[in-house]
């Protein structure tokens, strides 16, 4: 329970320098370190996440040692006497796809695919979101209401219908799918570091910086910026699971990775196709599987930070 | 009131004329050769054939003209001709506008109901087994992306059950609502369901984060110290505050509706716009594609400024102006 564990932390004010006897002072930033820490849940989901990472990074190395390549099509083994898939065994650890590629080596490159596409494609939407977000909120009516539009704009695009449409005309590539999920990512971003900035730029600091002649750049940098870092943290960890789906619908739909380079988008659609998967659960279940696992992982690591920042907030999750 | 109206209406215009700029420039990126596509390879060796059918497509006209006379077309309404098979781009879209109609209001409906529903008990009772269960249906609903939903409720509702001989539920297809309503419903159920469960989660999250903080006010104790019923209190006194913030999410949500239509009519064989969609980008059929997205884009902005007035009509104290 949520309130059990946070009562184990007094609301010790963050600014308490901790004079009286041995009591140690902490910034915000520890005390969120220690919430999260002691959190269960999210040092699970970290873990999760890590050897996701550990995967992606040592993917050749990996698959040489189970002993397939992603794109190799086993003809011996890699399929049954009708030319059908086979399912886990001591061969294939995880089964075969319907070329008779290994499904576990596959799932392995597609952790690189969906881990870089989604991590990119998350941190640039934040980053873009946070200047137009603090550009409309900070520099003015004139400036707010076009960059508002703008956003307005974004958010009013049938956003897979676009990006289908763009990838099709420019033709599907790693760098153009990362641009297109971040492309219709930041608005919903913007939007919200707009609204912060708006209540933070009335504060008395702002006033203050200002009337000792900082210019607004200087504000922006020096004052606003480091109030939104605990949300714009909170939106990477929770942007990038959503660009993970973005990436594999886009690829589910034929217009992300290049077969045969496999990513788990791809690899579900040729499981979908003449409704293969019926015959051969493990080409849908595995694929499935670790695309719902990252995104829980992400998803419950995102609302734990988001916990420990800020204990106030409504946990989701709630043990 | 009409002020607002009006303002909102032209701003919405504004948007869609955009969009429109916007759509129309995709397609002159990467111009593709519409001649070719349409005359085939071994036509399409004659040159002269070729500069014909471009003349009379218009496409060697300058951009801005053709972007022109599009605009000229659109307000006669006509949306053109398809490239792929010469159908009027009306005829194609007012078929595949009930498919998608009916999945997206259905699982709309589905979603919003049962979202706020699972999410106003859990807040009610909160820390029980059921709000726990709520809470734990939300996050995993939220990490199952459309696809992989609609794939699994397939190969358990659909093929495991078709195996041991129950055909409840059919593998896909559409059937008009005119024609059949029990196999309209049918044919539909596990689509609704594929396309709400996601944004359903997001629905509970925020119904039950939006009571737990009305709750706590004080006009619900005074509520509560005049004796009404517990029910009424919930529903009459409460939801009504914190609908405020749920019809601002769905307002948002309608632009992914489209995209969610898209993923579950190609994994369940729905001949709708999305799938339309998507054959007509594959094929480069451009006026079928910009008439979808412009037609898209209307739906959306005409939902923000139905949005902006149920926000009025639930909080008396926004005032549109």
């Amino acid at each position: 329970m949520s309130v059990s564990e946070l009562s184990d932390q007094p609301a010790a004010p963050p600014a308490d320098d901790g004079s009286t006897g041995g009591v140690v002072g902490r910034s915000p930033w520890q005390l969120a370190w220690a919430r999260l820490r002691r959190d269960r849940v999210a040092l699970v989901c970290a873990a999760f996440i890590l050897f996701l990472v550990l995967v992606a990074v040592l993917a050749d190395p990996l698959s040489h040692w189970i002993g397939w390549s992603p794109i190799e099509q086993d003809r011996n083994t890699g399929t049954d006497a009708n030319g059908l898939p086979v399912g886990p065994g001591s061969i294939h650890w995880l089964g075969t796809d319907q070329l008779g590629r290994d499904i576990l080596v596959r799932l392995i490159y597609g952790t690189r695919v969906s881990l870089l596409v989604g991590v990119s494609a998350a941190v640039a939407a934040v980053l873009i979101g946070v200047i137009v977000g603090l550009c409309a909120g900070f520099l003015g009516p004139v400036v707010d209401s076009i960059l508002a539009r703008l956003m307005d704009v974004v958010l009013a695009f049938p956003f897979l219908l676009f990006a289908i449409a763009l990838v099709t005309v420019i033709g599907p590539s790693e760098p153009l799918e990362i641009a297109v999920i971040a492309f219709f990512s930041w608005a919903a971003v913007g939007r919200i570091v707009r609204g912060q900035t708006l209540a933070i730029r009335e504060r008395e600091y702002v006033e203050a910086a200002r009337s000792l002649g900082a210019g607004n750049l200087r504000i922006m940098v020096i004052d606003v910026l480091p109030n939104l870092i605990a949300p714009v943290l909170v939106y990477v960890t929770l942007l990038i699971p959503v660009s993970i789906v973005f990436e594999a619908t886009l690829s589910f739909l034929g217009v992300g990775i290049i077969p045969p380079t496999p990513s788990w988008g791809n690899m579900l659609d040729d499981a979908q196709q003449g409704a293969m998967y019926q015959v051969a659960w493990w080409f849908l279940a595995f694929p499935a599987a670790a695309l719902v696992l990252t995104t829980l992982a992400f998803n419950l690591l995102g609302d734990s930070i988001r916990d420990a920042l800020d204990p106030r907030t409504e946990r989701l999750f709630a043990k | 009131m009409l002020r607002f109206l009006i303002r909102r209406v032209l701003t919405g215009l504004l948007v869609i004329w955009l969009i429109s700029i916007v759509v129309f420039a995709i397609f002159f990126i990467a111009p593709p050769n519409v001649a070719y596509l349409l005359l085939g390879k071994f036509q399409a060796s004659d040159q002269q054939l070729v500069a014909q059918v471009t003349h009379q497509l218009g496409l060697d006209q300058p951009i801005p003209v053709q972007y022109w006379n599009f605009l000229v077309r659109l307000v006669h309404g006509n949306l053109g001709y398809s490239y792929y098979n010469g159908e009027p781009v009306t005829t194609l879209i007012g078929r595949a506008l009930p498919v998608t109609a009916s999945l997206a209001v259905g699982a709309a409906i589905i979603w919003v109901i049962s979202g706020v529903l699972i999410g106003v008990m859990s807040a009610t009772h909160p820390r029980s087994i059921r709000d726990r269960l709520a809470t734990l249906f939300a996050l995993t609903g939220l990490s199952f992306p459309t696809f992989v939903l609609g794939l699994i409720l397939l190969y358990f509702l659909f093929y495991k059950l078709h195996i041991a001989g129950l055909d409840w539920f059919p593998g896909g297809g559409y059937v008009p609502l005119t024609q059949d309503p029990w196999q309209w419903f049918l044919h539909l159920i596990l689509p609704w369901i594929t396309l709400a469960v996601a944004s359903m989660a997001v629905y509970v999250r925020l119904a039950r984060g939006q009571m737990l903080e009305v709750l706590g006010d004080d006009y619900i104790r005074t509520a509560r110290s005049k004796g009404l019923s517990e029910s009424r209190v919930t529903f009459r006194h409460a939801l009504r505050a914190a609908l405020v913030p749920i019809v601002t999410q769905f307002g948002i949500d309608v632009a992914t509706l489209l995209g969610g239509a898209i993923v579950t009519e190609q994994v369940f064989g729905l001949n709708g716009l999305g799938r339309l969609s998507v054959t007509s980008v594959v094929n480069q059929d451009e006026p079928v594609i910009i008439a979808i997205v412009l037609l898209a884009a209307v739906f959306v902005v005409c939902a923000n400024i139905v949005v902006d007035i149920l926000y009025a009509a639930l909080d008396p104290r926004v005032r549109l102006s």
